[in-house]
């Protein structure tokens, strides 16, 4: 019953509409125009008009091209051949390398029963002290990295993946432009981390609807290798072009927008991709960290703000640093109670007194008189900004820790941090650069 | 009646058009059939002898001219014992039944009994033959965990007087044996089992009638007890940006709230939260029954991720299962987590019927739908005279963090209280982030009101001078103006913020509350001797200290004494007088 159609009825932007029989919901077709063949899918059906979108774009496509349908819904080869390779969106070789059909797998699956879930417990640790001390990164946490167009966030994306203890890294690109590609590619393959990663990568100069199936393929492998116990990072790059991808399907589609013309169900579709990151029960883990840019710096738009209330909690890059106030790690409390006894404690009353840093420096500005309280502040802010809070710092969690007492100690007294007396007397550097000035003036 | 078919003719997303042959109703259920899988969905539209459905389930794999069974009945709940303890999807499928049946995933078309058909329950007759009783009156009871579940007649039955024709004695049934049969004034006889069905659309009525909340229900958290309290059968709403502690506050409050049963509906949200409690509450104990927490909660989760229709039933699922328990006298608290996701839901469908939007895109009947939610919370006296009560707390998660939209507008109409959350406070570790100054309560504390009255206005105070300070710096601020904004930056660190994570200070006794609040009001309401604004800075810093270590002593521990007595050490260092306005305290001084 694979009928091939040689009359399309109406074509608009990337979607055709052809008239045929017994043809299923989000079923896959093969569109043949003069430009080649392209794959395409069913996304609505009304008596015996099917609507399809084609991945590889309408443009160019006529009326009298040929749909051949398949009957199958759209899927990916998994093996452990796909390790070290590079494809694009619809699971085609960008590697010259051989094409995979062997276990083909569908994609876009069902989600995973709560009840087969279990509550996270390992850290991933990446050696970055704003993420490893403030807002830990968790083993099957979905993490966006909140960012303006121009932050570095593929060298920071390509600094977990080479950083990160993880068996499996899954780079997915979507709209990403060619120079970061091959960026991506040189800077694993230096680094070692090549053959545990793999790509599905569509470049800004692919067809658009190629890209909405990046997230998706990407999250298919990951599961299956989850499945089978790895622990899997899955990098995404960058989302704000996956939903405008979406957002163009729907106006063309003809579908009410809802909030700046993106469709109504972009909170769902969203969190049908972000929700694949999963601890299973005895078995694997899917861990999602996905770059979303945000236009003009708005936090407010759609994109982002859907993205913030799906995700558990998001990495806020900002002048070149992970900005502690607006980067969030909800699961963080679920690790940073098992690692030092001072861990949570330092960890909030750093970004409290960093915080109070933040006024002073504000009526600093405005030209009022610095108080002695302001002045410590002010030098805390500095230290903590140059000494933790540049992305090139590389150190282990428990360093980071002790450096966190030595820049407190080197600026305020015992009970001006706002911290538990025990915990003070306990880590407080013996030889207090603070304590040891007043004691000289004495 | 014959039970209506029809054939699939249209699909478009989670919506399927269908030609019907028949009678059908609006919010029918009705099934699609897709080869060996039965798609549970729900007529949401009607027009001629087409009509429109909402799916429970993705539609992939449905084609034009698949056939469709209508079922003749509305979405329905079981309900009857056995709920307590259960982790339910949005249609009240057993959550760890499917995955004992399916595996790791969410295979569709599966549904499962929502209550053990096996299991006997022990049953004690309330009733003799040829008592007399209404609707909703318990003819027995079993006993569910440590509640005394009532064997009721059902609800949807009319309201008519019955005749217990017969009933069993003393023995285990299951839940579907007939235990008692009631006849009505016409004669006509109905067998009673153990559990029955009620359409979740419909608000439980059958109660002798409704009251005014005015009994607090304890949170435990000093915020809003002192505050912001709620009311056993109120309202509350907690609207908040992401990452400023809604979900984190609900589990607070599921944990702690001094009710009888707790209801958490997870719509459309992280799946991540839901095993949390999941996992957690088996292990936790309640400090009142001494049982597992689970025993006195139900899950009905609908995360993000599954299928949007079944997040809209998933509310009304809970607040159905809520209403159930309130007419066995019981204290319920509901808690939605959120609600947005559900007006969300809502959303989706209405622009797939092409609706005419409403603001936002929202459908022009949100408001009318949120309030009727809401108003299915509340106090009433059952028949027997005892009291039952459902109080619903809800989060809204307002796009951007803006207030101003539909949702958060809707809901602030029918709530009983306000607990905003700030993005400023959470930025600032300020947890929990409620807003003291811009949130409201309609409800009565439990602490002294002029002494609340006294903080809030000293709240507002330190805040003006705050801002004042930011104009024009703290050597243009008086040493009285600062000590006021010192007092009200001490308040809020020791007393507003709270530690959720600290195993003492996580939850603070009513007990406690009054005890710390009367020590805090009385530093408030005084005037201290300070030299400079350097020295009152200091000297605030180390009753801060005391405080926030007298925060982590256990009530009546002998550091707990400790750490008081330091503290009243150091407050009669600086200490000048009372406030002369406030009586109370003229006396002691």
């Amino acid at each position: 019953m694979r009928k091939v159609y040689t009359r399309i009825e109406s074509i608009s932007g990337n979607v055709i509409t052809v008239r045929a029989e017994g043809i299923k919901n989000g079923d896959l077709a093969v569109v043949n125009s003069v430009y080649g063949s392209s794959l395409a899918n069913v996304i609505r059906l009304k008596h015996d008009q099917v609507s399809l979108q084609v991945f590889a774009g309408a443009r160019g496509v006529s009326t009298g091209d040929e749909v051949r349908f398949l009957g199958k819904p759209m899927q990916v080869s998994f093996s452990d051949n796909l390790l070290g390779r590079i494809f694009d969106g619809s699971g085609r070789p960008r590697d010259n390398g051989p094409e995979l059909k062997e276990n083909m797998i569908d994609i876009g699956g069902p989600s995973v029963n709560p009840a087969k879930r279990i509550i996270p417990k390992n850290m991933i640790r990446t050696g970055i002290p704003m993420i490893d001390v403030f807002n830990s990164l968790v083993e099957s946490q979905k993490l966006p990295i909140f960012s303006v167009s121009g932050e570095p966030y593929n060298p920071l994306l390509a600094r977990i993946a080479l950083q990160a203890e993880v068996d499996l890294i899954i780079l997915g690109g979507i709209g990403l432009k060619y120079d970061d590609y091959l960026y991506f590619r040189e800077t694993l393959e230096e680094g070692g981390a090549m053959s545990r990663t793999i790509f599905f990568v569509h470049t800004a100069s692919d067809p658009t609807v190629e890209g909405l199936l990046v997230p998706d393929v990407s999250l298919a492998v990951a599961e299956q290798f989850a499945l089978q116990g790895k622990k899997v990072l899955v990098l995404l790059t960058d989302m704000t072009n996956f939903a405008d991808a979406m957002k163009e399907i729907a106006i063309t589609m003809e579908q009410v927008p809802s909030n700046r013309g993106y469709p109504g169900d972009l909170y769902s579709q969203l969190a049908s991709r972000y929700e694949k990151a999963v601890d299973f029960d005895e078995a694997g883990s899917v861990t999602i960290l996905a770059v979303t840019t945000m236009p003009g710096d708005d936090v407010t738009h759609p994109v982002p703000d859907n993205t913030g209330y799906i995700t558990e909690g998001q990495y806020y890059l900002k002048n070149g640093r992970i900005e502690p106030f607006g980067s969030l790690s909800r699961l963080k409390q679920q690790v940073n109670d098992k690692t030092r006894d001072d861990h949570r404690a330092l960890m909030d009353g750093m970004i409290k007194l960093y915080a109070s840093y933040k006024e002073s420096l504000e009526k600093k500005s405005m030209g009022f008189r610095m108080s002695d309280w302001d002045k410590k502040l002010l030098s805390y802010g500095e230290l903590f900004e140059e000494k933790m809070m540049d992305l090139s710092v590389n150190i282990p969690l428990e360093q980071a820790l002790d450096l966190g007492w030595e820049i407190l100690s080197q600026c305020f007294e015992k009970d001006e941090t706002g911290l538990r007396s025990g915990l003070v007397n306990k880590h407080w550097p013996e030889d207090a650069a603070y304590g040891k000035d007043t004691a000289d003036e004495k | 009646m014959d039970k209506a078919a029809g054939k699939v003719i249209g699909i478009t997303g989670n919506m399927v058009t269908v030609e019907v042959d028949g009678t059908i109703a609006m919010n029918e259920v009705g099934y699609v059939i897709v080869g060996d899988t039965r798609l549970k969905s729900e007529i949401i539209r009607i027009s001629g002898t087409t009509a429109e459905l909402q799916v429970f389930e993705m539609t992939q794999g449905v084609s034009v001219g698949d056939s469709v069974e209508f079922t003749g009945e509305m979405l329905s709940v079981t309900l009857g014992p056995g709920l307590l303890g259960q982790v339910y999807d949005g249609l009240q499928n057993p959550l760890p039944e499917l995955a004992e049946q399916c595996g790791f995933f969410l295979q569709r078309g599966i549904y499962l009994d929502a209550l053990d058909g096996t299991k006997k329950w022990k049953f004690s007759p309330a009733v003799k033959k040829g008592d007399s009783v209404r609707v909703s009156d318990a003819v027995g009871t079993v006993k569910e965990g440590i509640f005394d579940h009532r064997i009721m007649v059902p609800f949807y039955l009319p309201e008519d007087e019955y005749t217990v024709s017969s009933i069993t004695e003393e023995g285990s049934f299951t839940i579907s044996e007939t235990v008692c049969t009631i006849s009505n004034t016409k004669g006509r006889t109905y067998d009673l089992s153990m559990s029955f069905e009620w359409p979740v659309k419909r608000a439980v009525k059958t109660y002798a009638e409704r009251l005014k909340p005015d009994k607090p229900m304890i949170t435990k958290v000093r915020l809003i007890d002192t505050l912001l309290p709620v009311a056993r059968g109120g309202t509350y709403c907690i609207p908040g940006p992401f990452g400023a502690g809604k979900t984190v506050l609900q589990q607070i409050t599921s944990r702690h709230a001094e009710v009888d049963i707790v209801i958490i509906a997870a719509c459309g949200e992280r799946a991540g939260e839901v095993v949390e409690t999941l996992k957690e509450f088996p292990e936790l104990t309640d400090p009142r029954t001494g049982k597992s927490l689970m025993e006195r909660t139900i899950i009905i989760c609908n995360t993000s991720s599954m299928p949007v229709a079944a997040r809209e039933a998933s509310v009304y699922t809970a607040v159905t299962l809520a209403e159930y328990y309130r007419q066995m006298g019981l204290h319920v608290l509901l808690l939605a987590d959120s609600t947005s996701r559900w007006a969300q839901a809502m959303r989706e469908m209405s622009g797939r019927l092409e609706e005419i939007p409403g603001e936002e895109a929202f459908p022009a009947y949100l408001e009318s739908v949120i309030a009727s939610f809401y108003e299915r919370a509340g106090v009433v006296r059952l028949n027997d005279g005892s009291l039952g009560s459902v109080t619903i707390g809800g989060t809204v998660s307002p796009a951007g963090g803006n207030f101003e939209e539909p949702v958060t507008q809707a809901t602030l109409k029918v709530v009983g209280a306000f607990h905003g959350l700030s993005r400023e406070r959470s930025d600032a570790r300020k947890y929990p982030a409620i807003h003291p100054l811009e949130s409201w309560s309609k409800y009565e504390g439990v602490i002294e009101k002029p002494k609340v009255a006294y903080v809030t206005d000293l709240l507002f105070r330190g805040e003006e001078v705050n801002q004042m300070m930011k104009v024009v710096g703290e050597e243009g601020t008086s040493n009285e103006d600062y000590v006021i904004y010192l007092k009200s930056d001490f308040i809020d660190s020791v007393y507003l913020q709270q530690n959720s994570f600290d195993p003492v200070d996580g939850a603070v006794s009513i007990e406690r509350q009054q005890y710390v609040f009367d020590r805090l009001f009385k530093i408030a309401a005084s005037e201290f001797e300070v030299e400079s604004k350097e020295d009152a800075r200091h000297f605030f810093n180390q009753l801060r200290q005391l405080y926030i270590d007298w925060n982590g002593a256990a009530w009546d521990s002998d550091s707990f004494q400790e750490i008081e007595q330091s503290i009243e050490e150091k407050f009669k260092q600086k200490w000048i007088s009372y406030d002369s306005h406030i009586k109370s305290l003229r006396t002691e001084a």
